[in-house]
């Protein structure tokens, strides 16, 4: 018992953190298994939608700023696709991936502008930021409702592209791009929809993520960002409940080093896990075979 | 391949003698903390860095991200081997002046930062260089920041300092300095990519199959490639600790990764010339040209908007993002600078002109 108390805080905090991984790691997964096209920004749509729902709040009630934050973060997302990354598809995909670097910079340095530097507080959300008790742990409601919405979120998401034209078009272009241009799919369409929902849950993930943290400054989405992206990898790319699980082996792996007090180790732990799997099992937990074209 | 003529050759070096003889001028008669002088000396440090990061991306086609990981391998083992022997117990204050009882002299400390760095990379070569194209990239870059954690661990304190930052080591106050020992870099980086190393590198980045089938060994020279690479990022680091005069971890990010990418791409990948041309203008643009931008600017009575604190590193993005869209192959695409270069084009619009005539 001695031990669950001194530890489930750690747990708990880290299937949070899990939860909000899996939210964004989601958005690197289709994006990939679509374009495969590494999309650096992604992190960084993700701070631009804490700026919006610090900035909306300030002259907004909170029932208005939400819904607001969700539509303008999945504007954002679309845009960028069609300004940065539609006018590169048939160039190299180097290319797209200094494109997807050249945005980050882009938003970071507006966040930048924007905020003046300063960290910007993030507002209190009423219930999610309420303190509640666990067991002998006490924790914000925040971290009790992120993997329940994540796993619904999840859920809708399978349904989505498991059952709907829409998602059908989607697994097919992940398939064979080319084919099915020609069977008549509005590519372009496809993809400005993964876009579109990779922004709207990376949204979800931001509120629930920087709900713990007191402040938002320009760079706070860049290492959530490389960590969901390497839950994705871990996962197996392309493949999204890959990704949940991997983001959540991440998150709880990532805490329970903090809790074991090697907090200078978490990122880099992350970083190690991903080179281990690269090396041993390059296409991820659940990731599809890839076959060599020559 | 043509033949380079003699001639040719002199008018560069006579070039170079003379762009030498201006910085010389320019460091005598303008006080040292002009910012024409800053963005030299930061420029001819972002060049080496660039052309290093290029050899690599540009011309053997492992798209790597962990330039900044091997600057700082670099800066740090600079900085370590030439603390002063008395300096040390200050600089340690809170690790009993480090375990490190000696200091060499400043070129020794360059030349070990470059091999440091380089073993370094042999070592992450061995597991790393076996991925392709994006998950290379994002191996390296994970790589960097696992060593930058590294470096900042207080276990390691008594080498590194934790997470406090080296000083009084030796620095260079002359612009002339970072200058020579840039282009010595760059000059030798050039006498490689030219030789049939350098040519085996080009087969792997066109063609990996093919170089395999012609005879390459890609393990080799891909190794050989990034551990080049990386020998002159941390010598490249070396020289930008000495420019700070302090070096910590902290800045060392994938941000300047990023930066050092950015530049390649504006001089245009595989042209080393490019690449020290794209880092004036970075450094030129984003330290001093557009400083105006920063500014806040009143003409007469009408106050120009938009312009604060930051807008210039919006404007500067901006730039480049339409550099990437719009002009892939960047300023130089894969050519070079050259007096040939110039003559050649300069014969062949004569050609056209009697043609057209």
């Amino acid at each position: 018992m001695d031990f669950l108390s001194k530890n489930l805080p750690y747990l708990l905090a880290g299937i949070s953190v899990g939860g909000q991984y899996a939210l964004i790691a989601i958005g690197y997964t289709m994006v990939y298994g679509i374009l495969r096209l590494i999309n650096f920004a992604h992190g960084d749509i993700f701070t631009v939608a804490g700026l919006i729902l610090i900035y909306a709040t300030t002259i907004l009630p909170l029932y208005i700023s939400i819904p607001l934050t969700l539509v303008a973060t999945v504007a954002l997302g679309y845009i960028v696709e069609r300004a940065a990354y539609k006018p590169l598809r048939n160039a190299p995909r180097m290319s797209v991936m200094i494109s997807a670097i050249g945005v980050s910079y882009l938003l970071q340095n507006l966040a930048l502008y924007i905020t003046g530097g300063l960290a910007q507080t993030y507002p209190a959300i009423p219930f999610i930021s309420n303190t509640i008790s666990v067991g002998p742990a006490t924790t914000k409601v925040v971290t009790v409702i992120t993997p329940i919405l994540t796993i619904i979120l999840v859920i809708a998401l399978m349904q989505l592209i498991g059952h709907t034209k829409i998602g059908m078009a989607m697994r097919a272009v992940a398939n064979d791009f080319e084919t099915s241009r020609l069977m008549g799919i509005k590519v372009d369409t496809v993809i400005s929809m993964t876009f579109i929902i990779g922004s709207f849950l990376a949204a979800v993930g931001s509120i629930l993520y920087f709900a713990n943290y007191p402040s938002v400054i320009p760079t706070s989405g860049a290492m959530p960002g490389l960590k969901a992206f390497v839950a994705a990898v871990f996962g197996g790319i392309g493949s999204i409940p890959g990704a949940v699980i991997g983001a959540f082996i991440i998150g709880i792996s990532e805490n329970i080093i903090k809790g074991l007090g090697w907090t200078t180790f978490s990122d880099a732990f992350t970083f190690a896990l991903l080179i281990i799997v690269l090396l041993v099992k390059p296409t991820g937990l659940f990731g599809e075979k890839a076959t060599d074209k020559v | 391949m043509k033949k380079t003529r003699t001639s040719d050759i002199v008018i560069s070096v006579c070039l170079y003698l003379v762009l030498l003889g201006f910085i010389l001028f320019l460091d005598r008669t303008l006080p040292a903390t002009d910012i024409a002088l800053t963005v030299l000396k930061k420029g001819c440090i972002y060049s080496l860095v660039a052309v290093s990061m290029n050899l690599l991306n540009g011309f053997t086609g492992l798209f790597s991200l962990g330039q900044a990981g091997f600057m700082m391998i670099g800066g740090y083992t600079y900085a370590i081997l030439t603390i002063p022997v008395e300096a040390r117990d200050s600089v340690y204050q809170y690790f009993n002046g480090g375990i490190v009882r000696f200091s060499v002299p400043f070129w020794v400390g360059l030349i070990a930062a470059g091999i440091v760095a380089a073993i370094f990379a042999w070592l992450i070569g061995l597991p790393v260089l076996r991925l392709k194209s994006d998950y290379l990239a994002i191996a390296t870059l994970g790589f960097a920041e696992i060593m930058r954690a590294f470096f900042q661990w207080d276990s390691l304190g008594v080498l590194t300092n934790g997470s406090n930052m080296l000083r009084k080591y030796p620095a260079f106050r002359s612009t002339v300095f970072p200058f020579v020992t840039a282009s010595l870099c760059i000059g030798i980086i050039v006498l490689i990519i030219n030789s049939s190393y350098g040519r085996a590198f080009r087969a792997i980045r066109d063609d990996e199959i093919a170089a395999e089938a012609m005879g390459i060994n890609l393990a080799k020279h891909k190794r050989m490639s990034f551990c080049i690479s990386s020998f002159f990022a941390g010598v490249g680091g070396a020289l930008l600790a000495m420019y700070q005069t302090s070096i910590q971890a902290a800045p060392f990010k994938s941000a300047m990764t990023y930066e050092i990418l950015l530049i390649v791409v504006i001089g245009g990948l595989g042209s080393v010339t490019g690449s020290c041309i794209g880092s004036f203008l970075f450094i030129a643009c984003s330290e001093w040209w557009l400083r105006f931008l920063d500014a806040e600017t009143t003409i007469g009575t009408f106050r120009v908007p938009l312009l604060r604190s930051g807008f210039r590193k919006v404007v500067f993005s901006v730039i480049i993002m339409l550099i990437v869209l719009f002009a892939q192959k960047g300023i130089m695409g894969n050519k070079e600078f050259s007096v040939s270069g110039i003559r050649d084009w300069l014969t062949k619009k004569k050609q056209k002109k009697e043609a057209g005539a």
